[in-house]
């Protein structure tokens, strides 16, 4: 009764969650010993409960839930009410992924329309968000909370999530309570005014267009009072910041303690975009975006403090489907128009969720039993090691390294394995012949690995990354990443210890913000 | 006197359409226009014309 669920293509094997290597502390709120500190299978050991039950299926809230978990944004905010730096509206292409990038927009009839047809489609859908590609609270937030209350009767089993710069948020908390929109992402990329004037050229508040410093310093404030009001309403708040080399990559340690002081539960830390050809006044003028080593020490820096997302795609403002691919070419206007009267029926999308559900319970003790037996074996003072994983979802190795368009990055060492980042690539073989061009970007994407995991490797690129110094590694194919990596790792340190492998410490890596949007394969 | 929208550089966002306290701005053909008739530069309303205060692509001006 569940095949047909489960062998949806895009996911391969299904599994139980990644073990919460970076997960909070409980908040501090949390009451006492809850079931989940006693070591229930219900959820990650040091999660409150009431948090884990409002993540568990949110492909951006949990690193867990996005190998499982789809969402989609629909376009019906184009307006905005500030102006930054790294975006230029103006700009549209449909081969580029980045927040604010839409090929279409709707209006919340669409909107509706188009989420009812994608959520029959595909069974993982959780998560609908209005991210843009202005602000969706910009011109009084009208046309998102129009689409969300439609939505709210339509499929209530959808979680509805919105993304804002916080500058009107303050007005609008009552109204996001009332939709029962439990996630907000405000994008804070300061807190201090003097940093947020070389972000912000201008921002219109209160009728008024306001410049330099006293334009950050109400965005500021805007957003704190917002983050604290959401918060103190038990509504779950992620806070993006965008990290620029030069103007706040030092400063975000900062902005991590605050918004972890204000209640933000998840602190996402994305590279800069920076092209000239995107046409914003960073791309102009030269400010460039962080390597991913970079990227990775300011994000390993504020361990401790919020907890850190590391697997945001920072997806177009009208993705659909799970993190990292992007089918909404599948579902553009016309032919949501050409498809009629579109059923409501969440029977798959129930299904598919029970079975995750199962899938998690099972698989807590296997890779337990991974980890204790990579600590018992391995001395600590074997350094930890990156691998990159071809994967097409469910926590597995399930992708041939000629189709993937990303690898995700883990980190494995004697404490265990986690999930550290993902890299986009250009697809190696685009119909079959392997193109060597697009083999160096890999390379490059990658180079800071000690391993890659693959279902498939054809020979060629194989012996290239062989001569690359990174193994190229195939025998865990169809397996759970985390168990593999931890596998590996035990082997990596034996050879290691007998001078067969050489570290690759100290290497770093291009990190690629172009095109996902090629279709699955 | 009026506003009006230069349309080769308006991007469609429609945030000056929710600002505008006249109701003076509108989609026609997949541009946003000006009424002449109903602009009135927001006196009386604002110190500046909400259109252009509002406007990322700065192309709200004096007729
Ligand atoms: S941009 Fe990041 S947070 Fe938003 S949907 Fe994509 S992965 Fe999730
Ligand atoms: S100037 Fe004021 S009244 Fe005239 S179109 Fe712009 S916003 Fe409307
Ligand atoms: S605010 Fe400017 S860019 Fe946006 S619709 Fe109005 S005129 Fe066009």
């Amino acid at each position: 009764m569940m095949g047909n669920v489960v062998s949806l293509d895009s996911i391969f094997g299904l599994g139980e969650l990644a073990p919460p290597a970076v997960m909070p502390a409980a908040p501090e709120a949390a009451s006492g010993c809850s079931s989940s500190s006693c070591g229930s299978s219900d959820g990650p050991a040091d999660m409150d409960p009431a948090v884990w039950e409002k993540v568990k299926n949110h492909p951006c809230y949990s690193e867990e839930a996005h190998h499982y978990f789809a969402r989609m944004h629909v376009a019906v905010a184009p307006a905005c009410n500030i102006q930054c730096n790294y975006c230029n509206r103006k700009y549209d292409c449909s081969n580029e992924s980045r927040p604010g990038v839409v090929s279409e927009k709707l209006t919340p009839d669409q909107a509706l329309k188009k989420i009812l047809a994608v959520a029959q489609e595909i069974p993982q859908l959780s998560v609908i968000g209005i991210a843009g590609p202005g602000d969706s609270l910009a011109a009084a937030g009208k046309n998102t909370f129009a689409t969300f209350e439609m939505l709210q009767k339509k499929a209530p089993d959808l979680k509805l999530c919105l993304s804002t710069n916080g500058l009107a948020l303050p007005d609008h908390v009552d109204t996001i309570a009332q939709y029962n929109i439990d996630h907000v992402t405000i994008t804070i990329n300061m807190v201090d005014p003097e940093v947020g004037a070389r972000i912000y050229p201008w921002i219109f508040y209160k009728h008024k267009r306001w410049t330099g410093l006293d334009a950050a310093k109400i965005l500021h404030e805007q957003q704190m009072l917002g983050l604290e009001m959401l918060t103190s309403r038990g509504i779950l708040v992620k806070v993006n910041s965008v990290m620029i080399p030069g103007v706040n990559d030092e400063h975000l340690l900062e902005v991590n303690k605050a918004v972890k002081s204000c209640g933000a539960f998840l602190h996402n830390i994305m590279p800069l975009i920076s092209d000239p050809a995107h046409g914003t006044y960073f791309g102009l003028n030269g400010q460039r975006g962080p390597t991913a080593q970079e990227l990775k020490l300011v994000q390993d820096a504020c361990e401790g403090g919020a907890k850190l997302m590391r697997h945001c795609r920072q997806c177009r403002a009208d993705a659909v489907g799970l993190l990292g691919e992007d089918r909404g070419e599948e579902f553009t206007a016309d032919k949501i128009e050409a498809m009629g009267f579109v059923e409501y029926d969440d029977e798959a999308r129930r299904s598919y969720r029970d079975h995750v559900e199962a899938e998690r319970a099972g698989r807590h003790a296997s890779k337990a039993a991974a980890q204790a037996d990579v600590r018992d074996s391995v001395g600590a003072g074997v350094d930890p090691i990156l691998i990159a994983v071809a994967t097409k979802g469910g926590e597995r190795i399930n992708e041939h390294f000629g189709h993937a368009k990303e690898f995700q990055i883990y980190e494995v060492g004697p404490d265990g394995a986690k999930f550290v980042g993902h890299r986009r690539v250009d697809q190696y073989c685009e119909g079959g012949s392997g193109d060597i061009d697009t083999l160096d970007g890999v390379l490059a994407a990658i180079n800071d690995c000690t391993a890659v995991f693959v279902a498939k490797i054809g020979g060629c690129p194989s012996k290239s990354l062989a001569d690359a110094g990174i193994e190229p590694v195939d025998r865990f194919a169809f397996d759970y990443i985390e168990e593999s990596a931890l596998a590996y790792f035990k082997d990596y340190a034996e050879r290691l210890g007998q001078g067969v492998v050489q570290s690759r410490a100290g290497q770093d890596a291009v990190i690629r913000t172009g095109a996902l949007t090629a279709r699955r394969a | 006197m009026a506003y009006k929208i230069k349309s080769a550089e308006c991007t469609v966002c429609g945030a000056c359409e929710a600002e505008c306290p006249n109701i003076a701005i509108s989609l026609k053909k997949g541009t946003y226009v000006i009424d002449p008739a109903k602009c009135t530069e927001c006196k009386g309303h604002f110190d500046s014309p909400q259109c252009a205060a509002v406007c990322p692509a700065d192309c709200c001006v004096p007729a």
